[in-house]
C-alpha cells in the first residue's frame, strides 16, 4: 500500500536570465514524494537537480518559476516570501552539501539551532530552546552536546558540522527533508554514518526525503524511487530496483556502466562522451542526450521527446532507448574520444 | 580570550622599547643638540665644553638614553626651546583639541560610512549603489588638502557660516555654554572635511564585504531556516561583513592622537598635527621628539586595540 502523497510537483520550470533572455534550468519536471519515502534525484553537475531542490525551497535566486509545487495541497510557487518563511525550516527543510561553509562562523552552534526554533515557535523560552537544542545534538549523534552547544563551527570536524546542519534541519520535525548532496564533502567512513542517521530520522519523523546526489552507491542504499535528470529534464523515473536491474534510458545505462567495478579487473572506466550542454546552449527541440550518443541513428530519437511508461510506474523519455546499444570496444573508444597508440 | 590579550600585551613591550630607541637616535642624528640653540655665542669654547660636560651631553649614548627615557616615563619631555614652556604642557593643550576634532571626525565617518556601505552592498549595481560608488571614487581621487581648502573657502569665507581658524572664539568663559558651542562651531567644518573624504574607505570596504558575504553558503542556510530578509541582513550578513571595519577601528583611534596634519594646518586649528609642523619648521627639537614618540605610541596602541577588538568579534582568532 502506498503512503500518502506529501509533495506533488506538476510541470515545474525554473528559468534564469542570461543576457536578457530566460533559459530553463529545470524544464517541465513533475515529481511525487510520499510520506516516509526517499526520492533520489540523480544526474551530473548542471543537470538541474539542485535547481529543482532550490525551487522547491523558494531559494532560487531571481529565477522565474512556472508550474505547481504542492506541499500537502498548498502551492508553494504562489506564496510570497513571508509566507514561504513560515514554511521553510518548519514544514520543509534542507541539508546542504558543504558543512564547512553552511554554518555561520561567528555564531555558537546553540544559537544557530536556537534560531530555527525561535523563528517558528515564538512562545518557547530561551532555556527551553537551549535544552531542546542539546537534545537535538544528542539525537544526531554528537558525543558531548552540552559542550558542543557553546562551541563555534570552526571547532568541529566536517562530520560533526554536518550533524549540526541535520539537527537544524530536523529541529521542527519537517514533513519534507531536502538533502542536496549531503555526503559529497565528507570522508567515506563518515558518509555511511550520516546516511544511516538520515535513514533513522526519516523513519522517526515519517518524513518524505528528496535526496540529491550523483553517487549511485548512495542511491542504492537510501532511495525508494529514483528520478534521473539530464539537462533540466527527467529522462527516467521508477522505483530503485528497476533503475538498477532494468535501466532503459541511454543516459541511465551510461551512468550505471561508468561505476567502477570492484568484483573483476577492469582496464578502463566507462566514460560518457562530452559534457552536459550549458544552459545557454541546450538544444530546444529533440532529444537532449543525442549529442552524447552519436552512434545511435538520428531516426531513433523523437522530435519532441515525452515520457513513456515502459512498465508499471517506470517512465523513460524519448524513443531512443529502444534502439540503444553500447558500441563495441573499438567503437566505444572512438565514441569516448580515446585515441591511444 | 584573556590569554590572547595578555600575550598580545607582552609582544607590545619590545615594540615600545625599539620605538623609543629609534626616536632617541633619530633625535641625536639631527644637527645640533638641545644646547646649540640656547647658547650665548659670546661664550668661550671652553665654557661651552664645560657646560656640555655638566649637562651630561658628553656621556655615552646609553646613559643619555637612560636619563631621557626615565624622564619620559615620568612625563617629563624637557622644555620647548621656542616657547620656554614644559613640552608636556604644550602637548597636553594641543592634544585635547586634536582629540575633540578626531572624535567628531570618527563619529561622522561611522555615522555616514556604515549606512552608505550597507545600502550600497545590499542593493549592489542598482542606481543607489552607483551613486554611492561614484561618490567614493570622487572621494578617493580628491586630496584632502584640496577638499579642505574648497570647503574652507566656500563655507567659511564666502558664506561665512563657520569660523575660518582657531579652536574657540576669544573672550568666552571656559566651561560656559557659549564656550562649548563656540568650540563645536569651530570643530564642525574641519571634522566634516576629514569625514567626507575619510569615509570612502569604510564605505567601499563594507560594500565589498557585504557583497561577498551575501553569496556565502550560510546565508542560504539562514534563508532555508525561514529567516526573514531583515534578520538575514542584520544577524548574518552585517555581523560577518563588519569584521574588517572593526579591525580598522583601532587605527582610527590612532588618529585621535595624531590628528590630521593637513586639515589642522588649513583650518589653523591648534592641534597636534599643527604643532608637529610648527615645531619642525622652527626646529623645536624637544617638542618634535616628544610628538614623534607619542605618534609611535599611538600607532602601537592602535594596532593592539585592533587585535583585541578583532578577537572579541571573531571567535576564530581567540586562542583556546
Amino acid at each position: 500500500m502506498l503512503n500518502q502523497e506529501l509533495l506533488k510537483i506538476n510541470n515545474l520550470s525554473t528559468s534564469f536570465q542570461i543576457d536578457e533572455e530566460y533559459y530553463a534550468a529545470v524544464d517541465d519536471v513533475s515529481l511525487t514524494v510520499r510520506e516516509n519515502e526517499v526520492l533520489a534525484i540523480v544526474g551530473e553537475s548542471g543537470s538541474g537537480k539542485s535547481a529543482t531542490a532550490f525551487s522547491i525551497m523558494g531559494l532560487h535566486n531571481r529565477g522565474k518559476i512556472e508550474g505547481e509545487i504542492l506541499l500537502q495541497g498548498q502551492d508553494l510557487a504562489k506564496l510570497s516570501t513571508s509566507e514561504m518563511n513560515k514554511i521553510r525550516g518548519k514544514d520543509m527543510s534542507m541539508i546542504f552539501q558543504d558543512p564547512l561553509t553552511a554554518l555561520n562562523p561567528l555564531m555558537e552552534i546553540g544559537v544557530q539551532i536556537g534560531e530555527v526554533l525561535l523563528l517558528h515557535n515564538k512562545n518557547m523560552s530561551k532555556t527551553e530552546r537551549r535544552n531542546y537544542a542539546i537534545e537535538l545534538l544528542g539525537r544526531v549523534g554528537i558525543p558531548r552536546p552540552e559542550r558542543t552547544i557553546d562551541q563555534f563551527p570552526h571547532e568541529l570536524s566536517g562530520g560533526m558540522r554536518q550533524r549540526v546542519i541535520i539537527a537544524i534541519a530536523i529541529a521542527n520535525q519537517p514533513k519534507l527533508l531536502i538533502a542536496d548532496e549531503p555526503t559529497t564533502a565528507l570522508d567515506v567512513t563518515i558518509q555511511a554514518q550520516i546516511l544511516d542517521l538520515m535513514q533513522e530520522l526519516k523513519d522517526d519523523l515519517n518524513s518524505g526525503v528528496i535526496l540529491i546526489t550523483h553517487d549511485l552507491g548512495v542511491v542504492a542504499e537510501m532511495a525508494d524511487r529514483v528520478a534521473v535528470m539530464y539537462a533540466g529534464q527527467i529522462v527516467e523515473e521508477s522505483d530503485v530496483e528497476s533503475i538498477f536491474v532494468n535501466p532503459q534510458h541511454p543516459y541511465t545505462r551510461s551512468l550505471l556502466s561508468s561505476i567502477p567495478a570492484t568484483d573483476y579487473a577492469q582496464d578502463r572506466l566507462h566514460v560518457i562522451q562530452g559534457i552536459v550542454p550549458s544552459l545557454k546552449h541546450l538544444p530546444r527541440t529533440g532529444c537532449r542526450f543525442k549529442e552524447r550518443i552519436p552512434w545511435i541513428d538520428d531516426d531513433a530519437h523523437e522530435d519532441h521527446p515525452v515520457l513513456h511508461e515502459v512498465s508499471e510506474d517506470h517512465f523513460v523519455r524519448c524513443t531512443c532507448y529502444q534502439h540503444f546499444y553500447f558500441p563495441d570496444e573499438n567503437k566505444e573508444d572512438q565514441a569516448n574520444g580515446v585515441t591511444e597508440g | 580570550m584573556w590569554k590572547f590579550i595578555v600575550r598580545r600585551l607582552i609582544i607590545t613591550l619590545p615594540q615600545l622599547l625599539l620605538m623609543s630607541l629609534l626616536v632617541f637616535f633619530m633625535a641625536s642624528l639631527m644637527p645640533g643638540d638641545a644646547f646649540t640653540s640656547q647658547v650665548d655665542p659670546s661664550l668661550s669654547p671652553e665654557a661651552i665644553e664645560e657646560q656640555r660636560e655638566r649637562l651630561g651631553l658628553n656621556d655615552p649614548w646609553y646613559q643619555q638614553y637612560g636619563r631621557w627615557i626615565s624622564n619620559v616615563a615620568e612625563g617629563d619631555f624637557g622644555t620647548s626651546t621656542a616657547h620656554y614652556r614644559p613640552v608636556t604642557d604644550l602637548i597636553w593643550e594641543r592634544m585635547i583639541n586634536t582629540i575633540w576634532l578626531s572624535l567628531l571626525s570618527v563619529i561622522f565617518i561611522y555615522a555616514i560610512g556604515i549606512p552608505l556601505g550597507i545600502i550600497s552592498g545590499r542593493w549592489n549595481d542598482r542606481l543607489v549603489d552607483q551613486i554611492i560608488t561614484g561618490y567614493t571614487y570622487l572621494g578617493f581621487a580628491t586630496p584632502i588638502f584640496i577638499f579642505a581648502l574648497v570647503v574652507l573657502f566656500f563655507f567659511g569665507f564666502t558664506l561665512g557660516w563657520f569660523p575660518t581658524g582657531g579652536s574657540v572664539a576669544s573672550g568666552l568663559e571656559p566651561g560656559s555654554f557659549e564656550y562649548i558651542m563656540s568650540k563645536l562651531h569651530h570643530l564642525l567644518l574641519p571634522a566634516l572635511s576629514i569625514a567626507l573624504i575619510g569615509v570612502v574607505g569604510t564605505v567601499q570596504y563594507l560594500r565589498s564585504e557585504i557583497i561577498d558575504t551575501k553569496q556565502k553558503d550560510f546565508i542560504v542556510t539562514a534563508r532555508a531556516k525561514g529567516a526573514p530578509e531583515s534578520r538575514v541582513y542584520n544577524r548574518h550578513i552585517f555581523r560577518n561583513s563588519v569584521l574588517p571595519i572593526a579591525a580598522f577601528f583601532g587605527y582610527e583611534i590612532t588618529m585621535l592622537i595624531t590628528g590630521s596634519v593637513f586639515v589642522e594646518q588649513i583650518f589653523s586649528y591648534p592641534g597636534m598635527g599643527n604643532l608637529f609642523i610648527e615645531s619642525i619648521l622652527i626646529r623645536d627639537f624637544p617638542v618634535v621628539t616628544a610628538v614623534v614618540l607619542l605618534f609611535g605610541l599611538a600607532a602601537i596602541l592602535g594596532a593592539l586595540l585592533s587585535d583585541i577588538i578583532l578577537s572579541i568579534v571573531d571567535p576564530r582568532i581567540r586562542i583556546k
